[in-house]
C-alpha cells in the first residue's frame, strides 16, 4: 500500500490543530469566532485523525518519516505503527466528542473568560499528544511530552482565580515534572547505549544493557509513565487537579492524557526494551491491584461529582495495568499467545475506559453547567429537567462497572480469562497471585458498581436536595450530542465487541509476534472466546436481545395487568409523619456510610457532632455534623516528604550567602573539577 | 439452532415453576422446624398470581428508573437461568455466558434494583440499597476465589464444560479443595439471597431490613417480578452450588429417560441444600450488620485456602 496518503491525513490533522491552535489565539477579542474555531477546528483534526488512525491500524506495517534537524541526536522523526494507530483512534474518538460537546459549552465562557487562550491551549495539548503517540525520537518526545504537561497546567488552571485550583495546578505541575525529568534520566540510560535518540535503535542496545542498567530503566521508566497515569501512590495530583479544569477538558485529560503513560510503558517496555525481567512484571501487576483496589475506595467516599470520577480513572488505569502486568509476566514465561490475549485485554479497557471516562465527565459537565455546583449532596431529581443527560450518564456508569452487555464488561471479562490462565501458566508459588488478583477485580467491580449506583441515583433521582438543582434546564443540543456519540460508542465497543477485536491483531503482532483476533471469536462471529488455555466464551450481543426477548413477555403481563387493575401515583411511605422531603432523602455520605465502617483501617474516618438544645439533648434545635477520612498517602508520604525538602532547602542556603566572592569560587571550583574529569576521560 | 431454542424454552419454563415451588419449601420446612405449621410449598405461586391481579401505586417522587427495575431483575435472573446446567450437562445459553456472565448478569440487576429503591426518595430505600450494595461487595471476591477454585479444576468458565468434567469425577468434591470452595460459596449464598444470618426475608422490621427495604415501594405486577426474579435468583445460585459439586444424575444424554432421571435426581439435591439452608437459618440469630464482612472475610479466607490447596493435593 502506497504510505503517502496516511502521511497526508496525518500531517493534515497536526495542520488542524495548529491551525486551531493560532486562529483561535489570533481572534481572542471575538469570542464568537474563536469560539467556532476553536471547536470546529478541533472537530477537522479528530475526524482526519482518526482516518488516519484506521489507515494505520489497517496498514498492518509501521510508516516512519524523519526530517533532520541538524542538531544532534534530535531529528524530527514520527513512526505510525499498530500501536501509535491505536492511541490515535481512541483520541480522536474522545476528542470528537469533546470538541461537538464545546461548542454549546464554552458559550458560557463568552464575554467571562478568554475563549483564544482557551482554544490555544486545548489545540496545543491535542497536537502534543498526537505527536507524543507518533514521536519516533526521544528528544521529540520529550518536548511533546513536555508542552503536553505545560498545556494540561494551563487548563486545569484555568479558573486561576480559585485557590484551590491555583493549588490544584501547582501540584500537578510538580508531579509532571519529576515524571519528565525520571523519562529524560531513563532515555538517556538508553541513548548511552545505543547512541542514538531514534526509538528504532533502542531496540539493539536494549540486549547489551546489564542487569542492573535494565533495572535503572525500568524503574525510571515505570516512575515517569506511572506518575502520569496516576497509579497509587503517585496519584495524589490526578484527584485535586482533573476535577477543578473545566469540564470539556476533564473529559481529555482523565479519557486520554493519562493514557500516554500506558502508551509509554507498552512502547518502552516491550517495543523498545523488548520485554522487562519477571519480577518487573509481578511489580505491574501488584500495584494494578492496588490502584485498582484503593482507587475505588476512596472513590467510595468522594461526594464532589468530579472528583469521584477522577477517583475512578485511578481505578480503572489499575485494571489496565494487571492486564499489562500479566502481558509482560507471559512474554518473559515464553506465552506470547497468552501475552498477546493480555495486551488485548489492556489495550481494550484503555480504549473503553477513554469512551466512558469521557461521556461520564462530560455528563458531569452538564449537570455542573446546569446547576452550578459538582456537590453532589446539593443535588436530586436532575432526570426529570435533564432526561437526555440522564440517560447519558447512566450508560456511562453501567459500562464502567463492568456490567454487561456494555464495552467495560468485555475487557473486564477478558482481564478475567487472562488472569485464570496465568495460574495454569505461570510455576512455581507466585502463580497463587493471579487469581488473589482476579479476586480483587472482582471486589472493584462490586465497588464500582456500588459507587456508580450512589453516583446516579444521588445526582439524577429523587427529590432535589439543594436549590441550586430546583429550576434547571438541560444542556444544549451541540453538548447533547457529544455526549451521545460515546453512549452509541459504550454500546458499540460492548455489542460488536467480536467485530472489533481483529483491530488488536496488528498491535499485538508487532509488539509481541501473534495475531489473537481470530483466536478470540468463534460461534459465526458472534462469540468471544478466552484463547486458548481456557476455555470461557461470552457474547454480549446474545446476552442484550435475550434480554429483550425475556423482558418483553414481563412487560406485556405487566401491561395486561394494569390495563385491568389500574395504576395510580401515590405518595412515598413516610412512617405516618407527613410529608416526606429532601431532608429525609439518603445522602451520597449516608450511602457509603456502611463502607466507610467496614473499611474504617483505611479511612480512619473522623466525625464530630454538635447539637445545640434548649430542654433535652433529644430535642435539638441545630445539628452540625462534621465527618472527614482521613488522606493517608497525603499526610504519611508526601507530607513529611514536603518537609524534609523544605529542610535540606534551607540548609542548602547557608551556601547561598549572596557574596559575589563566593559565587565565583564556586564556579572556579566546578571549572577545575570538569577539567578534572575531563582530562581523565 | 432450533435445538437451543427448544432447549431454552423447556429449561425456562422449569426455571419459572421450580423458583418459586422452591422459596415455597424453605418457607414451609422452616416453619415446621419451627414447630409452626407454616404456609403450605405453594404459598409463592399463590402470592405471585394475587400480585400480577393487583393495582400498582407508583410513587409520586420516581421516575422510569423505578419501572425499569423491576424488569431487568426478572430479566437478569431468568437469562442467568438458561446458562446453568440444570438437569442435564448442556446449558442451553452456555454458549454465550459462563460464570462470569451469570455474576456480572446478577450484578446488573442489582445494580437497578439498587437504583430503584433509591428513586423513591425514601429512607428505607436509601438505606437497603447502601447495605445491598456493601455487602454484594464484600461478597464478591470470596465468591469469585471459589469460582475460581473450580474453573481452574475444568479449565475453563464455560459451565457447561464445568459439569461435563465435574460428572466424569462424580466423588472429586471429597477433595479438601472442593469442600472448602463449597463452604466459601455456601456462606456466600446465604449473604446474596439474603437469608439468616445475612439478612432476615420474614421481617419487615425498619432497622433490620435490607432487601425487603429496597423494594418497601414496590406493589402489584411489579413487586410479582421481584419476588419472581429474587426465587429464580436463589433456585439459580442454589444450582450453580449443587450441579458443580455434586454432579450426581446430570445426563449428558438427550434421551426422555436420562433427563427425567437427572430431573429427579436435581430436585432431590436442591431439597437437600434446602434443608441445609434451613437448619442454618434456624439455628442462627440475624448478625448485627457490621459483624457480616467478618463472616464475609471468613468465605474468602477459605476461598482462598481452596485455592491453595488445589496444588497441594
Amino acid at each position: 500500500m502506497n504510505t503517502l496518503p496516511l502521511g497526508m491525513i496525518f500531517a493534515l490533522s497536526v495542520a488542524a490543530y495548529l491551525t486551531g491552535a493560532f486562529a483561535s489565539l489570533a481572534c481572542w477579542r471575538k469570542p464568537v469566532v474563536a469560539r467556532r474555531i476553536c471547536c470546529s477546528a478541533a472537530l477537522a483534526g479528530a475526524a482526519l485523525g482518526g482516518c488516519a488512525a484506521v489507515l494505520g491500524i489497517l496498514r498492518g506495517t509501521p510508516v516512519a518519516w524523519s526530517v533532520p534537524s541538524g542538531i544532534p541526536l534530535f531529528a524530527y522523526s514520527f513512526s505510525y505503527d499498530a500501536l501509535a494507530g491505536f492511541f490515535n483512534l481512541a483520541l480522536a474518538i474522545t476528542v470528537a466528542a469533546v470538541s461537538i460537546y464545546s461548542f454549546g459549552y464554552l458559550k458560557a465562557f463568552e464575554g467571562k473568560r478568554n475563549i483564544g487562550f482557551f482554544g490555544f491551549l486545548f489545540h496545543l495539548l491535542l497536537l502534543s499528544l498526537t505527536i507524543s503517540f507518533t514521536a519516533a525520537n526521544a528528544f521529540l518526545f520529550l518536548i511533546a511530552w513536555e508542552v503536553m504537561a505545560l498545556a494540561a497546567y494551563g487548563l486545569v488552571t484555568f479558573y486561576h482565580e480559585d485557590r484551590e485550583t491555583r493549588r490544584a495546578g501547582l501540584l500537578y505541575v510538580i508531579m509532571a515534572h519529576i515524571d519528565t525529568g525520571c523519562l529524560l534520566l531513563g532515555f538517556a540510560l538508553l541513548i548511552n547505549a545505543s547512541g542514538s535518540a531514534e526509538f528504532a535503535s533502542f531496540h539493539k542496545a536494549a540486549v547489551q544493557l546489564s542487569s542492573a542498567q535494565q533495572t535503572a530503566a525500568f524503574v525510571l521508566f515505570f516512575l515517569g509513565f506511572g506518575i502520569k497515569a496516576g497509579v497509587i501512590p503517585f496519584h495524589i495530583w490526578l484527584p485535586a487537579a482533573h476535577p477543578v479544569a473545566p469540564s470539556n477538558v476533564s473529559a481529555l485529560l482523565s479519557g486520554i492524557v493519562i493514557k500516554t503513560g500506558i502508551y509509554g510503558m507498552a512502547r518502552i517496555f516491550l517495543d523498545s526494551l523488548g520485554g522487562v525481567p519477571s519480577w518487573a512484571g509481578l511489580l505491574v501487576l501488584i500495584v494494578g491491584v492496588v490502584s485498582a483496589v484503593l482507587g475505588v475506595l476512596y472513590a467510595l467516599m468522594e461526594h464532589d461529582l468530579k472528583r469521584l470520577l477522577a477517583y475512578h480513572s485511578i481505578e480503572n488505569i489499575g485494571i489496565i495495568l494487571m492486564g499489562l502486568g500479566a502481558a509482560l509476566i507471559f512474554r518473559v514465561a515464553g506465552h506470547p499467545m497468552l501475552a498477546a490475549v493480555a495486551l488485548v485485554a489492556a489495550m481494550f479497557h484503555t480504549l473503553n475506559h477513554a469512551i466512558f471516562k469521557s461521556l461520564l465527565f462530560l455528563g458531569a459537565g452538564s449537570v455542573l453547567h446546569s446547576t452550578g455546583t459538582r456537590n453532589m449532596e446539593e443535588m436530586g431529581g436532575l432526570i426529570r429537567p435533564m432526561p437526555v443527560t440522564a440517560f447519558c450518564f447512566l450508560i456511562g456508569a453501567v459500562a464502567i462497572s463492568g456490567l454487561p452487555p456494555l464495552n467495560g464488561f468485555v475487557s473486564e471479562w477478558l482481564t478475567y480469562q487472562t488472569l485464570l490462565a496465568g495460574f495454569g501458566a505461570i510455576s512455581g508459588l507466585r502463580r497463587i497471585l493471579f487469581p488473589l488478583a482476579g479476586s480483587m477485580l472482582a471486589l472493584t467491580g462490586a465497588l464500582a458498581a456500588a459507587c456508580f449506583v450512589k453516583a446516579f441515583a444521588i445526582t439524577f433521582l429523587a427529590l432535589p436536595r439543594g436549590a441550586k438543582s430546583r429550576n434547571v434546564q438541560e444542556a444544549p443540543r451541540t453538548m447533547l450530542i457529544g455526549m451521545g456519540w460515546l453512549t452509541l460508542a459504550c454500546a458499540a465497543l460492548g455489542l460488536g465487541a467480536t467485530w472489533f477485536l481483529p483491530v488488536f491483531d496488528a498491535m499485538t503482532e508487532q509488539l509481541l509476534g501473534q495475531r489473537v483476533g481470530a483466536h478470540l471469536v468463534t460461534g459465526h462471529g458472534l462469540v468471544l472466546s478466552a484463547g486458548m488455555r481456557t476455555s470461557g466464551t461470552v457474547s454480549p450481543m446474545v446476552i442484550a436481545v435475550g434480554l429483550l426477548v425475556l423482558v418483553l413477555p414481563a412487560a406485556l403481563l405487566v401491561a395486561i395487568g394494569t390495563r385491568r387493575f389500574g395504576r395510580t401515583r401515590g405518595p412515598v411511605w413516610d412512617c405516618g409523619l407527613p410529608g416526606l422531603s429532601a431532608e429525609n432523602e439518603y445522602t451520597a455520605t449516608a450511602f457509603s456510610k456502611a463502607l466507610r465502617m467496614i473499611f474504617s483501617v483505611l479511612y480512619k474516618p473522623r466525625r464530630e457532632i454538635q447539637a445545640v438544645f434548649d430542654v433535652s439533648p433529644y430535642f435539638p434545635k441545630e445539628i452540625h455534623f462534621e465527618s472527614e477520612i482521613d488522606p493517608t498517602f497525603e499526610k504519611r508520604l508526601y507530607a513529611p516528604l514536603q518537609e524534609f525538602i523544605f529542610r535540606f532547602s534551607s540548609r542548602m542556603r547557608t551556601i547561598q550567602a549572596g557574596s559575589i566572592h563566593a559565587y565565583l569560587a564556586y564556579i572556579f571550583v566546578t571549572l577545575v573539577l570538569l577539567l578534572l574529569f575531563g582530562v581523565r576521560k | 439452532m432450533t435445538e437451543v431454542f427448544i432447549n431454552s424454552g423447556l429449561q425456562l419454563v422449569l426455571l419459572l415453576l421450580v423458583a418459586p415451588l422452591l422459596s415455597g419449601t424453605i418457607k414451609t420446612l422452616k416453619a415446621r422446624l419451627q414447630t409452626r405449621r407454616g404456609p403450605g410449598i405453594l404459598q409463592s405461586y399463590r402470592d405471585i398470581f394475587k400480585l400480577l391481579r393487583k393495582g400498582m401505586v407508583i410513587p409520586e417522587t420516581a421516575s422510569w428508573i423505578f419501572s425499569a427495575a423491576p424488569y431487568m431483575v426478572f430479566g437478569t435472573a431468568t437469562l442467568v437461568g438458561l446458562m446453568i446446567p440444570m438437569t442435564t450437562t448442556h446449558a442451553p445459553l452456555s454458549l454465550f455466558g459462563g460464570v462470569l456472565a451469570v455474576v456480572y448478569l446478577l450484578a446488573l440487576g442489582r445494580f437497578f434494583l439498587a437504583l430503584g429503591g433509591l428513586d423513591t426518595g425514601s429512607s428505607f430505600g436509601g438505606l437497603g440499597s447502601s447495605r445491598e450494595m456493601t455487602i454484594s461487595a464484600i461478597a464478591e471476591p470470596a465468591m469469585m476465589l471459589a469460582i475460581f477454585t473450580v474453573a481452574l479444576g475444568a479449565n475453563s468458565t464455560n459451565l457447561s464444560e464445568m459439569a461435563k468434567i465435574a460428572v466424569t469425577q462424580s466423588w472429586r468434591f471429597l477433595a479438601p479443595s472442593q469442600m472448602l470452595a463449597f463452604a466459601a460459596l455456601f456462606i456466600v449464598l446465604i449473604a446474596e439471597t439474603g437469608r439468616l444470618p445475612v439478612d432476615n426475608p420474614a421481617t419487615h422490621l425498619e432497622l433490620t431490613m435490607i432487601h425487603e427495604a429496597m423494594v418497601l415501594e414496590y406493589s402489584g405486577p411489579y413487586l410479582a417480578l421481584i419476588e419472581w426474579g429474587a426465587s429464580i435468583k436463589q433456585l439459580v445460585l442454589m444450582t450453580l452450588l449443587v450441579n458443580t459439586f455434586f454432579p450426581f444424575g446430570l445426563s449428558s444424554a438427550w434421551t426422555v429417560q436420562a433427563v427425567g432421571l437427572g430431573l429427579v435426581f436435581y430436585l432431590a439435591k436442591l431439597l437437600l441444600l434446602a434443608c441445609l439452608i434451613v437448619l442454618v437459618e434456624t439455628s442462627n440469630a440475624k448478625l448485627r450488620l457490621f459483624r457480616v464482612p467478618e463472616l464475609l472475610m471468613v468465605a474468602f479466607i477459605l476461598g482462598a485456602l481452596a485455592l491453595i490447596s488445589t496444588f497441594l493435593f
